[in-house]
């Protein structure tokens, strides 16, 4: 045990460090996400840090999982902006890599670690939420082709992406498991119309992506046909497996800006005790990503104490956010809120924690699957 | 970085599980037979030149088993004296002494040594009493204590840690075995979603608890508030994990014959002694605010 860096660690978050300090400005900081995340996307892959982890004959830097992490809290620390290939590059890549086909690979990887291509995930529909089984848009096979019909919901970056991971039965009547395909789909093929979904934030981070009678090649197919579950499987193993680091750099940036409005407000001794609460909490999340992170790279399969990670984060987060409106005082209603740095951050803040427990696995999902599959407790359903 | 542990140390918490066990009622000089005492103390000074973080594994299957003995007291005061000697140890913090009528000698905040003499007082943990030396006041606390303050509280956040995964493990048994309305009770989210929780925190207090071990054993600066931080999140995690491990129990849990009593009362003992988990939580907003 030594939870220190490695030489060779402190050498690459130095190296790091020096980047970001004399890449990232205030522009890109403060930019659109859309066209300035670009850029910046675009200087991290010219860099080598877009696909660190990945095999360095996709592109990648075939870098130890510690890079990653290491990537992710100084990305963090310095208030940098997200790749915005991150559904690229943390889940249709490694799907891709591990199962897709030579051309597959050669046509998408290079492009994905490039921003050339943005990704989005086509998993949830109206009625499939945390039941993915239930999918129910078809994809019906003529010939060399597919033709698929139906509508998802909840996709990040559809508007601005031109690719997705679409899940979809092609078997019809099928059910659950059995007779899904997964398929990667051009965004702009003919029949498919992208609707941003409004959020109770009021900005559009999500869409409604329609298909009507959409052609999708019949190599565009990752996997077997009517084998779509596992597939997808590795991909939600990707999301939920490299998390960890990404949500913790996240939620201490987020207490780092709490403790600052704490200072200017002369916090009471009550939010004093909830703020030291909330930053022994994310101690704890972070040193349980690095046992995870240890076991990951000893075994190749990360511990199953990381699963907590995105519960403990979700919860974290709306506690945190709201926390900082109370800081506000009565003035928090006001965007412009005397102590808000950036006006209408917190309540913006506040407003999209209530989403984290339900994304990416609702918190009543994360609860099933760790008492099921680490608790070992009878199924429930 | 590397947060796992090595094959020696995962052997000795083998070892340790299966000695305590069958023997958590075991006099401390069987503990001190197998070599447990002194662990972290360097060989010249006649202990076992390992490390406090294998220490700490030997206090956490110790509160996993509820080992009754002044082994903990006396373990994080070794390294404070010139030799290793043969005496059961303990300490006075806030004028209470753990286990005094157990013990030879007891060390004072200002890092005087006296005799175990003094009045054992009714504590609600019968297997962990407090007494009050006769000594009148000590002389104040002196900053050499601080150490040793510091390895008290980190081994009672390990310590919780064993006691948070066994409330968990016996809830987990229990509600898969019990059966009502025709099921397993494990099955209903209302019964398993208490006992993901305590996963997930006892997980946490684990890296917490390991984190203030290595910090103290490579007396690094951020000792102190590791130690806060864990001392404050372990002990409420156990407390936690008792109370909806009894919950789950449903009747039988609220009985004196289930052990569970014995371990939520351990539990709250360490968050009471060496200060409350909001009392914890002061010092890491003083770090965090001032």
């Amino acid at each position: 045990m030594d939870l220190r860096d490695t030489p060779e660690e402190a050498a690459f978050r130095a190296e790091l460090r020096a980047w970001i300090e004399s890449n990232l400005s205030d522009e890109i900081r403060r930019g659109r996400f859309e066209e300035a995340g670009r850029d910046w996307s675009r200087k991290l892959h010219e860099a080598g840090y877009a696909g660190l982890t990945w095999p360095k004959e996709y592109g990648g830097a075939s870098a130890p999982y510690s890079h990653q992490a290491i990537f992710l809290e100084e990305m963090a620390r310095a208030e940098a902006p997200p790749h915005v290939g991150v559904i690229g590059l943390g889940m249709a890549g490694p799907t891709i890599i591990a199962h897709g086909t030579n051309p597959q690979k050669q046509k998408h990887l290079e492009k994905i670690l490039s921003t050339e291509e943005i990704w989005c995930q086509g998993f949830s529909e109206p009625d499939a939420g945390s039941d993915l089984s239930a999918v129910r848009t078809t994809a019906r096979q003529e010939g060399d082709h597919f033709i698929v019909d139906g509508q998802k919901v909840w996709s990040s970056f559809a508007h601005i992406a031109d690719w997705c991971i679409l899940v979809t039965r092609s078997e019809p009547d099928s059910e659950r498991h059995a007779g899904l395909t997964y398929m990667l789909v051009d965004m702009h093929a003919p029949g498919v119309d992208v609707r941003p979904l409004r959020q109770i934030t009021g900005e559009a981070e999500f869409n409604e992506i329609f298909f009507t009678n959409v052609n999708v090649p019949v190599e565009n197919v990752v996997g077997e046909i009517g084998g779509g579950w596992q597939v997808a499987m590795t991909t939600l193993l990707h999301e939920r497996g490299t998390l960890g680091f990404a949500l913790t750099a996240g939620l201490e940036s987020q207490i780092r800006k709490l403790i600052a409005l704490a200072k200017d407000k002369a916090a009471t001794e009550v939010q004093r005790d909830a703020i030291a609460r909330e930053w022994i909490g994310l101690q704890a999340v972070r040193y349980t990503n690095y046992r995870s992170l240890t076991t990951l790279m000893k075994t190749g399969i990360p511990g199953p104490e990381g699963s907590g990670a995105k519960l403990w984060w979700s919860e974290a987060n709306q506690r945190v956010t709201k926390l900082a409106l109370e800081l506000l005082g009565p003035e928090a209603q006001l965007l412009g809120a005397n102590g808000n740095r950036q006006p209408g951050y917190w309540q913006h803040q506040q407003l999209r924690s209530r989403g984290n427990t339900i994304e990416a696995g609702t918190s009543e999902i994360l609860r099933n699957i760790i008492a099921e599959r680490v608790l070992g407790l009878p199924r429930s359903r | 970085m590397e947060f796992a542990f090595t094959q020696e140390q995962a052997e000795l918490r083998r070892e340790a599980r299966s000695f305590l066990e069958s023997n958590a009622d075991a006099p401390l000089a069987d503990l001190r037979e197998l070599g447990w005492l002194g662990v972290s103390v360097p060989e010249e000074r006649g202990g076992g030149g390992l490390s406090f973080v294998d220490e700490a594994i030997l206090f956490e299957e110790a509160g996993r088993a509820l080992y009754s003995g002044p082994f903990l007291t006396t373990a994080i005061l070794l390294p404070a004296l010139p030799h290793v000697d043969d005496n059961a140890w303990s300490v006075e913090l806030d004028g209470l002494v753990p286990h005094l009528g157990e013990v030879d000698r007891v060390l004072r905040e200002d890092m005087t040594a006296v005799a175990a003499e003094g009045e054992t007082l009714d504590t609600v943990d019968e297997t962990r009493p407090l007494g009050r030396l006769s000594a009148g006041e000590h002389g104040g606390a002196q900053d050499d204590f601080e150490p040793v303050r510091l390895r008290l509280l980190a081994a009672l956040a390990v310590e919780a840690v064993g006691v948070a995964q066994k409330a968990l493990e016996l809830g987990v048994e229990y509600v898969s075995a019990r059966e009502q309305f025709g099921k397993k009770i494990g099955t209903y989210q209302a019964v398993s979603h208490p006992l993901a929780d305590t996963y997930v925190e006892t997980e946490l207090a684990r890296s917490l608890a390991y984190w203030a071990a290595w910090c103290v054993a490579e007396d690094d600066e951020q000792a102190p508030v590791a130690v806060a931080s864990a001392k404050s999140f372990c002990a409420e995690t156990a407390v936690a994990a008792c109370e909806r491990s009894i919950q789950v129990h449903g009747g039988i849990g609220f009985t004196w014959e289930h052990v569970l009593h014995r371990y939520y009362k351990r539990a709250q003992w360490i968050d009471a002694f060496g200060g409350h988990a909001a009392v914890q939580r002061q010092v890491v907003a003083a770090h965090l605010l001032d």
